[in-house]
């Protein structure tokens, strides 16, 4: 008999801070396969637009709005040294807080976070900071906590200075 | 014969410079980086071109507005309370400040915060508090928010221009109307629409390499190689054509005033109307439907015109409208010598089913944006050759001589229409008095 898990008994902040920790610092690292193993088979990755960041990607132009076939797309890009955005690949830094458990829908976890991501490229003197939102959806499977949606949501009014988000945000 | 080596690098003090026996086109690094240069681009070009304020789309209902910078001046783009499209200058009267803040909206008026004076939608004046101060005779009916001094449209692409004295807006489009109807018949009843969501990006580099980049298939090969592995692991052929640089010939045209456009047999799939595998099986039928009411409008030898080639259309100097993977119509406007903020919208048809607004949306990030697989290569380049330009009094020529010398069809690989960007440059920049 199927009975509904008790969410709050089966996961806790701390472990999403774990997860999200360890996510962070397999994208600053740019281990980028390992990094797609943390997401499910149907993942799915947005960076809205600056001036609609709360709105539906089929209806309005984002900035990214990956499918799992294109994110794994985007990650060949990312390894090959002719991705001339990423190469030599920016140094980035993501410190992420205000980590809370928003909601539970059965193995559904809504995630909520705040993160400031730090890129510094060569012949650039000032570093380009990307502050905003991450608002997750993570999956409880057997192998542990899964990314089913992971959205990266810029507080700037517009990308204007940090120019193109050509990395994992 | 021109002095390739007088005094300055220059020739014969020219910027640019086509040396016909020789067969080279070249360009002075200097106009790249000289803030000078840039102060002579914004009173010859800006304040004598036309130039892109928005789509009527974005301002559809009486009292919707718009506000951006337009050749540097805040403007507000507005739909006034009985219907008339509008380009204000977004600054009060008084004392100057912007009276309109948000980005968009709708409005009974606009009023600036710092005395009260208050607008209306058409520009007029509405209220000035405590107006009995003023002297008797004054002009308060003068008030008013200035209007651009031209604002004309074609197709509902408005622009303006800030000298009066201007051609009217049809006759400076020349042969760019030709290319903006090929975009605009993708809707069954001619009407598109720019999509919400702005992309605004700055690219540290001087605005011209942006008109160049937007139009030069000649960098297709090597600063896209990793979008092309993209298409080609979605099961696109994008194996170059025998004995070219592209999967396909096309061609690089002069439309005058310089205008210039790329013309290539598409490739790389259209959602109207050329299915490609990226799209998925599911959208065949579906882009087989579009396609059939293409040709029963417009009979097959229009409708294979409008579905089958791709076009990066410049009209100058700022506005590029890309008819490739999607439709981007964008400008962008030179904040220093060696900065530039660009702005970007999708465009598509105002009849498209959710299906297909989905599927042109996520065909325009395939490749354009600063999320893309492509434009942040281009943004890369872009800097890279500022980066370099640094160096132009020891390196003082860029060189566009590709196609120089052939009699007839320029290819979109060779440097023909960048060179019409040029030649405007010069006639406009250089041969003034």
């Amino acid at each position: 008999m199927n009975k509904p898990l008790d969410p709050a008994a089966t996961v806790t902040r701390s472990e999403v801070e774990d997860f999200l920790y360890q996510e962070a610092d397999l994208l600053d690292s740019w281990r980028l396969d390992d990094w797609l193993g943390l997401l499910t088979d149907d993942a799915s990755y947005y960076v809205p637009p600056n001036d609609k960041p709360d709105a539906d990607h089929r209806f309005t132009l984002f900035t990214i709005a990956d499918d799992i076939v294109r994110l794994r797309e985007r990650v060949i890009r990312l390894k090959d040294p002719n991705c001339h955005a990423e190469y030599p690949p920016s140094r980035t830094r993501r410190l992420i807080t205000n980590v809370r458990i928003t909601g539970v829908d059965g193995d559904t976890i809504s995630v909520a976070a705040n993160f400031s991501v730090f890129r510094y490229r060569r012949n650039e003197p000032v570093p380009r900071q990307f502050v905003g939102r991450y608002r997750y959806k993570l999956k409880r499977t057997d192998a542990g906590l899964k990314i089913a949606e992971r959205r990266a949501i810029l507080d700037a009014e517009e990308l204007g200075p940090l120019g193109a988000v050509s990395f994992l945000l | 014969m021109l002095d390739r080596r007088s005094e300055n690098g220059r020739a014969n003090g020219r910027m640019v410079v086509e040396d016909l026996e020789n067969m080279t086109f070249s360009v002075h690094r200097k106009v790249f980086v000289s803030p000078e240069i840039l102060e002579d681009e914004h009173r010859a070009i800006f304040d004598k071109c036309w130039i892109y304020v928005g789509h009527a789309s974005e301002i559809r209902n009486p009292g919707d507005f718009r506000t951006r910078l337009v050749a540097g001046r805040p403007i507000i783009f507005c739909r006034d309370r009985q219907g008339q499209v509008r380009a204000l200058i977004n600054s009060c009267r008084h004392r100057g400040a912007i009276v309109c803040r948000e980005r968009e909206g709708n409005t009974r008026q606009f009023f600036c915060i710092y005395h009260g004076w208050a607008y209306n939608t058409d520009g007029s004046i509405k209220n000035i508090p405590g107006d009995e101060a003023y002297p008797p005779g004054y002009d308060k009916q003068g008030k008013g928010l200035v209007a651009v001094p031209r604002l004309e449209h074609y197709k509902d692409f408005y622009f303006a221009n800030f000298d009066r004295d201007a051609v009217d807006l049809h006759t400076y489009l020349a042969g760019a109307k030709e290319y903006i109807d090929l975009v605009v018949d993708q809707s069954p009843s001619g009407r598109m629409e720019i999509i919400s969501g702005t992309q605004e990006y700055d690219i540290k580099a001087n605005w011209k390499l942006l008109v160049e980049n937007s139009v030069d298939d000649y960098h297709l090969v090597t600063t896209h190689s990793t979008w092309l592995n993209y298409m080609r692991n979605s099961g696109v052929n994008v194996t170059p054509a025998k004995g070219h640089l592209l999967p396909t010939k096309g061609f690089g045209k002069d439309l005058g005033n310089g205008h210039l456009t790329t013309d290539n047999p598409n490739y790389r799939g259209r959602p109207v109307a050329r299915w490609i595998s990226v799209y998925g099986e599911e959208a065949k039928a579906d882009i087989d439907a579009i396609r059939r009411e293409l040709v029963a409008r417009l009979g097959e030898a229009r409708a294979a015109r409008v579905a089958d080639t791709n076009r990066n259309l410049c009209i100058f100097p700022n506005l590029v409208i890309n008819d490739g993977s999607s439709v981007t119509v964008r400008f962008f406007y030179p904040l220093a010598p060696d900065l530039m903020r660009v702005t970007a919208w999708a465009l598509g048809p105002v009849e498209e089913t959710e299906a297909q607004r989905a599927r042109r949306l996520h065909a325009f990030l395939t490749f354009y944006g600063p999320g893309g697989f492509a434009t942040p290569d281009d943004v890369a380049a872009l800097e890279l050759v500022q980066q370099g330009l640094a160096a132009w009094r020891e390196s003082p020529w860029t060189d566009l001589s590709r196609g120089m010398g052939k009699s007839q069809e320029q290819l979109a690989t060779d440097e023909g229409h960048l060179r019409v960007f040029w030649r405007k440059w010069s006639e406009l920049v250089e041969a003034r008095p």
